[in-house]
C-alpha cells in the first residue's frame, strides 16, 4: 500500500483501518449523552493525573481548624468546600487524591477482569470439548473460592498494596464475565454465518476475532461497565480489611467505608464519594451504550 | 370485486366481515402502513386464502383479527373487523380472551415453538378446555383424548402423556390443530400451517384440515405463500402485495384467468412438476466429485461417564459422483441426511469413506489441510440472512474467502468484489452496505458471489432457494443456471422441493433415513419413479391447479423403521441398489416387498 493510495481514499470509508477510531470518536461526540460521559471520564483522568497540583489542601493534614468545637467533622463551607472528615482532613482534597486509586481499580483492574473473562469465555465457547471442560471447571473453581480469603492470602504473601488489590479484583471478577460470554459464544458458534466461515476455510483466530467478538461486544460492554462500581466498592472492602490501600492514603471506597457509621450526623462524608462512584459508572455506561450502537450497523440511525 | 367477495356461501350471512382494514407499524421514519384498505367476508364452511409474498401483510391480517398485533409497534389505524355482529377493533384484552379459541382459533407456522415444551400434550389440551369452561376437570382427560382421536393422531392414549419434543413435526401440528379446535370455533385461522413441515406431512395435514372443516362447518382463513396449497385448499383467494389487495377471485377463476399482471407473474413463477425443459446429458465429462461409501454417524452420549449409548446413522454408505457442468440433486425429507452429505464434502462434519474432489482424497484431512480443497468446492446455505455476518459490509464478506486463502490483497480485492457483484447481477454501489439493507433475494446473490470468489468447480447448494419468495426463487435459479453454463460449474443441489429439483437437476438421488433409495437421470426418477418412497414424495407435492386433484399418497408398507438412531453395535440394514435402466438404480429388495 503506497501513500498515494491512502490519500486517494477520501472520504474515509467506515471500517478502514486508521480512520475508523476517529470516525467512532466523532460519532460519540455527536451524541449528547455519550459526549457527557466522555467529558466526565476525561475530567476524572485529568484529576487523577494532576491531583497533587489541584488539591486545595493537604489531604493528610489533621487540621485543628477542621473540627468543630465538639470535635466533630465540619459540613461543607467556604474553607472546606466539601467539609472535613472525622480527623479534620479536607474531604475535597482526599477525594481528588482518591481518584487515582479508584480509577486504577475501576478501570485497570476491571479492564483486566473483562479481558480475561471474555478471553476465557470465547475460547471455551468456540472450541468446546476438552478445552471448554478444563477452562469452565477452572472458572467454577474460581467462582467457589471466597474472594476475601484469596485477598488475605495474597496480602500475607506479598506487601499489601494497590497492585495486590487490583490483582485480587481482577482474579475475582472475571468469572461472571467468562460464564456469560461462554454461553453466548456457544449459541453464536452454532449459527450459520460461523458455519460459512468454516466452509470458506477461515482459521479459528479469524473466526474468533473478526466474526464472534463483534457480536459479543454489547454483552462485554454492559458487563464491563456494571463491573466498575462493584470493583470500586470491593476495593473499599479489601482496604478496610487492611489488605489494600493503606491509611492514610484515600480512595473513594475507603472514605465511604470509614464514615458510613456517621451517615446521619455527617452525610456529606458518604454522599460525595458515593456520587463520584455513581458518576464514574454512569459515564462508562453512557459511553459503552453509545459505542455498542455505533459499532452495530443494524442499529444505524436509530438513536 | 363485490361479486368475488360474496361468491362463497350462497347468501349466507358472513361470519367475519373485514372492511377497509388498515394496519400501521411504527418505524424510525414515522408510521408505515403495512396493510391498507383490505376488505373481505368469510362465510361458514368456506376456505379463503390470503396469498402473497413476504412483506405482503398476510400475517398482519391474521394478527389484527386475533387482536395479537405486537404492541406498541403495530396498531389498527382504520377500518372494521366484525365477528358476526360484534366489532373486534378496539376490544380490550379481556374481551378478546372470550373470543380467542372459543370463536376464532389460530394455528401457527412453527408447531414446536407454539407448544409449551414443559407441559404434556394432555395438560396443554385441558388448559384450553378448562379456561373456556368447555368441561370440568374430571372430564378433561376424556375430552382431550377425543380431540386427539379427531385429529387422527396415532396411539392417542400414549400421546397424551408425552411432551412436545417427543413428537414429530407433523404430530405437533396435529396437536396444535386439536388445541385450536378444542372449543369448536367458528373460524380457524391457519398461518402457513404446513410451511415448516415435510411435503408428505404437509399433504396429510392439509387433508386433515379439509376433513375437519367439512365435519364442523368451520370457516378457514388460510394464510400461505404457496400457490400449490392455495389451489388445493381454497374456495376463494385474495392476493396481497405490499399491504394492498391486488386481486380477489374464486380459486378457479384466479388460476384459469388471472386479471392482474401481478397475479399472472406470481402464478408463472410457481415451479410446476412436469414442466421443466429437457437438459443435455453429460455422460462423457470428467467426474469432479467422487464419493464412495460415505458414512456419517453422530454419537449420542449418556450415563455417568458420558459413554456412547447410541448413534445417529445420519448417512449410511452413500456413493455417488458429480461430473463437470452437471447438477446432482439430493432430495428427501428432513432428517434424511441430505444436508449432512453436503457438510461432509466440505469437511464440516467428521465422516468415513472416501471423498475425492477434483481428484484429491479428502479423508482424514485436518481443517488446515482441507483449505486447498475448499478452493474447489464451496457451499451456499439456506438462509442468506443467517449465513452473513450482520456486522460486516457485504463487500468485505464477498472477498473474505480470497483474503483467507491469500489470493489477493489491497485494491485487487476491491476490483474482484466489484466483478463478483456484477457477476451475480448486483450493483457495485452496494458493496459498502450491510446485509440488513438487502432483500432476501439480494442477500442470496451476495452469498452466491461469496461462494464464487474462490472460483470453485463445485458448489453445494443446501436448500439455497427454499427461504425465498417464488418470484425471487425463479430469478436465483436462473442465475445458478447461467453460472453453470458460462463457468462450467457443477452443483450438488440439496432440496426438499420436487418442483425446484426438476428445474435444475441432471440427475436425482432420493434419500431416506441416511440411505439412497433411488437414483438416476432426472426424467427417469421424477416421471417414472420406481421406489414407493419416491412415488409418495412426488404425489404429495401440491399441484398449483385447482382443477386437478392430487392422487392419494401411497403408503410405505413393510418398512417399520423410521428413525436413523441405533444403539451401539447395531446398524441399519444396508440397502442395495439394482440397476433398472441406464443409470436408473433403485432399492430393489425393498421395492419388491411393496
Amino acid at each position: 500500500m503506497s501513500v498515494t493510495q491512502d490519500i486517494r481514499q477520501t472520504p474515509p470509508a467506515p471500517g478502514s483501518g486508521k480512520s475508523r477510531a476517529r470516525v467512532v470518536l466523532g460519532e460519540l461526540l455527536r451524541r449528547p449523552r455519550a459526549a457527557f460521559g466522555l467529558i466526565i471520564i476525561a475530567l476524572m483522568v485529568f484529576t487523577a493525573v494532576f491531583a497533587p497540583w489541584i488539591m486545595p489542601q493537604d489531604p493528610f493534614e489533621q487540621s485543628f481548624d477542621g473540627l468543630s468545637l465538639m470535635g466533630g467533622p465540619l459540613p461543607p463551607s467556604g474553607d472546606y468546600i466539601l467539609g472535613t472528615d472525622l480527623l479534620g482532613r479536607d474531604l475535597a482534597s482526599r477525594l481528588i487524591l482518591g481518584t487515582q486509586t479508584s480509577l486504577i481499580i475501576g478501570v485497570v483492574a476491571n479492564g483486566i477482569a473483562v479481558l480475561l473473562g471474555a478471553g476465557v469465555g470465547i475460547t471455551a465457547g468456540y472450541f468446546g470439548g476438552w478445552t471448554a471442560a478444563i477452562l469452565m471447571r477452572f472458572t467454577d473453581l474460581m467462582m467457589a473460592f471466597p474472594a476475601l480469603l484469596l485477598a488475605i492470602v495474597l496480602a500475607a504473601i506479598f506487601q499489601p498494596s494497590l497492585m495486590i488489590v487490583a490483582l485480587v479484583i481482577a482474579m475475582v471478577n472475571w468469572v461472571q464475565m467468562s460464564r456469560v460470554i461462554y454461553t453466548e459464544t456457544r449459541s453464536l458458534a452454532e449459527r450459520e454465518f460461523i458455519q460459512v466461515q468454516r466452509a470458506i476455510g477461515s482459521g479459528p483466530f479469524r473466526i474468533l476475532g473478526k466474526h464472534l467478538l463483534p457480536h459479543l461486544l454489547s454483552s462485554i460492554i454492559v458487563f464491563g461497565t456494571l463491573g466498575i462500581s462493584t470493583t470500586v466498592l470491593l476495593e473499599a472492602t479489601l482496604s478496610f480489611l487492611g489488605v489494600g490501600v493503606q491509611p492514610p492514603m484515600p480512595s473513594w471506597g475507603n472514605i465511604i467505608f470509614e464514615n458510613q457509621t456517621y451517615f446521619s450526623t455527617a452525610p456529606w462524608l458518604v454522599f460525595f464519594p458515593g456520587l463520584l462512584i455513581v458518576l464514574l459508572a454512569l459515564a462508562f455506561n453512557l459511553v459503552g451504550d453509545a459505542l455498542r450502537d455505533i459499532l452495530d450497523p443494524t442499529l444505524k440511525g436509530r438513536h | 370485486m363485490s361479486d368475488a367477495l360474496n361468491n362463497g356461501g350462497g347468501g349466507d350471512r358472513p361470519l367475519l366481515t373485514v372492511r377497509d382494514l388498515k394496519v400501521q407499524v411504527a418505524t424510525q421514519a414515522g408510521a408505515k402502513t403495512v396493510l391498507d384498505g383490505l376488505s373481505f367476508d368469510l362465510v361458514s364452511g368456506e376456505t379463503l386464502a390470503l396469498a402473497g409474498e413476504s412483506g405482503s401483510g398476510k400475517s398482519m391480517t391474521a394478527l389484527a383479527i386475533m387482536g395479537l398485533l405486537p404492541k406498541p409497534m403495530a396498531r389498527i389505524a382504520g377500518g372494521t373487523i366484525k365477528l358476526g355482529a360484534d366489532e373486534l377493533t378496539g376490544l380490550d384484552e379481556r374481551g378478546y380472551r372470550k373470543i380467542r379459541s372459543a370463536r376464532i382459533a389460530m394455528i401457527f407456522q412453527e408447531p414446536m415453538t407454539s407448544l409449551n415444551p414443559l407441559m404434556t400434550v394432555e395438560r396443554q389440551l385441558s388448559e384450553v378446555l378448562l379456561e373456556h369452561d368447555i368441561c370440568d376437570r374430571s372430564e378433561a382427560p376424556n375430552r382431550a383424548l377425543k380431540l386427539l382421536q379427531d385429529v387422527r393422531l396415532t396411539e392417542p392414549e400414549r400421546r397424551l402423556k408425552q411432551y412436545p419434543h417427543e413428537l414429530s413435526g407433523g404430530m405437533r401440528q396435529r396437536v396444535m390443530i386439536a388445541i385450536a379446535l378444542a372449543c369448536d370455533p367458528e373460524i380457524l385461522i391457519a398461518d402457513e400451517p404446513t410451511t415448516a413441515l415435510d411435503v408428505t406431512v404437509q399433504a396429510e395435514i392439509l387433508d386433515l384440515i379439509r376433513t375437519l372443516q367439512s365435519q364442523h362447518g368451520t370457516a378457514v382463513l388460510m394464510i400461505t405463500h404457496d400457490m400449490g396449497v392455495v389451489a388445493e385448499m381454497a374456495d376463494r383467494v385474495i392476493i396481497l402485495r405490499e399491504g394492498k389487495q391486488v386481486e380477489a377471485a374464486p380459486v378457479h377463476d384466479l388460476f384459469s384467468a388471472p386479471r392482474t399482471d401481478y397475479a399472472r407473474t406470481l402464478l408463472a413463477a410457481v415451479p410446476r412438476l412436469g414442466t421443466a425443459p429437457a437438459r443435455p446429458v453429460s455422460e462423457s465429462r470428467n467426474k469432479i466429485v467422487e464419493v464412495d461409501d460415505l458414512s456419517v454417524r453422530f454419537d449420542i452420549t449418556g450415563g455417568f461417564l458420558g459413554r456412547t449409548v447410541a448413534r445417529v446413522h445420519a448417512v449410511e454408505s452413500v456413493s455417488f459422483h458429480i461430473r463437470e457442468k452437471e447438477t446432482l440433486a439430493l432430495v428427501g425429507e428432513s432428517g434424511c441426511g441430505k444436508s449432512t452429505i453436503g457438510k461432509a464434502l466440505l469437511g464440516l462434519v467428521p465422516w468415513d469413506g472416501s471423498v475425492r474432489v477434483n481428484g484429491v482424497q479428502t479423508l482424514g484431512r485436518s481443517r488446515a489441510a482441507m483449505r486447498p480443497v475448499l478452493r474447489d468446492i464451496q457451499m451456499v446455505f439456506q438462509d442468506p440472512g443467517a449465513s452473513m455476518d450482520a456486522r460486516m459490509t457485504v463487500g468485505e464478506q464477498v472477498v473474505e474467502p480470497m483474503r483467507v486463502h491469500g489470493l489477493a490483497k489491497g485494491s485487487e480485492l476491491d476490483d474482484r468484489a466489484e466483478w463478483l457483484f456484477k457477476r451475480v447481477g448486483l450493483s457495485p454501489d452496494m458493496l459498502s452496505r450491510f446485509p440488513h439493507e438487502f432483500s432476501g433475494g439480494q442477500r442470496q446473490r451476495v452469498c452466491i458471489a461469496r461462494a464464487l470468489s474462490l472460483s470453485p468447480k463445485v458448489i453445494v447448494a443446501d436448500e439455497s432457494v427454499s427461504a425465498l419468495d417464488v418470484s425471487v426463487q425463479a430469478q436465483v435459479l436462473d442465475l445458478l443456471q447461467e453460472l453453470q453454463e458460462e463457468d462450467g460449474l457443477s452443483y450438488l443441489f440439496i432440496s426438499h422441493d420436487m418442483a425446484v429439483i426438476e428445474q435444475v437437476a441432471d440427475r436425482v438421488m432420493v434419500m431416506r433415513l441416511g440411505q439412497v433409495v433411488e437414483e438416476g437421470p432426472r426424467d427417469a426418477v421424477l416421471r417414472d419413479p420406481q421406489h414407493a418412497y419416491t412415488k409418495r414424495l412426488i404425489s404429495a407435492v401440491p399441484i398449483p391447479d385447482p382443477t386437478r386433484t392430487r392422487p392419494p399418497m401411497p403408503d410405505i408398507a413393510g418398512v417399520e423403521n423410521t428413525s436413523p438412531i441405533f444403539s451401539v453395535g447395531q446398524s441399519p440394514v444396508r440397502i442395495k441398489l439394482t440397476e433398472l435402466k441406464q443409470g436408473h438404480r433403485v432399492a430393489r429388495s425393498e421395492a419388491a416387498s411393496l
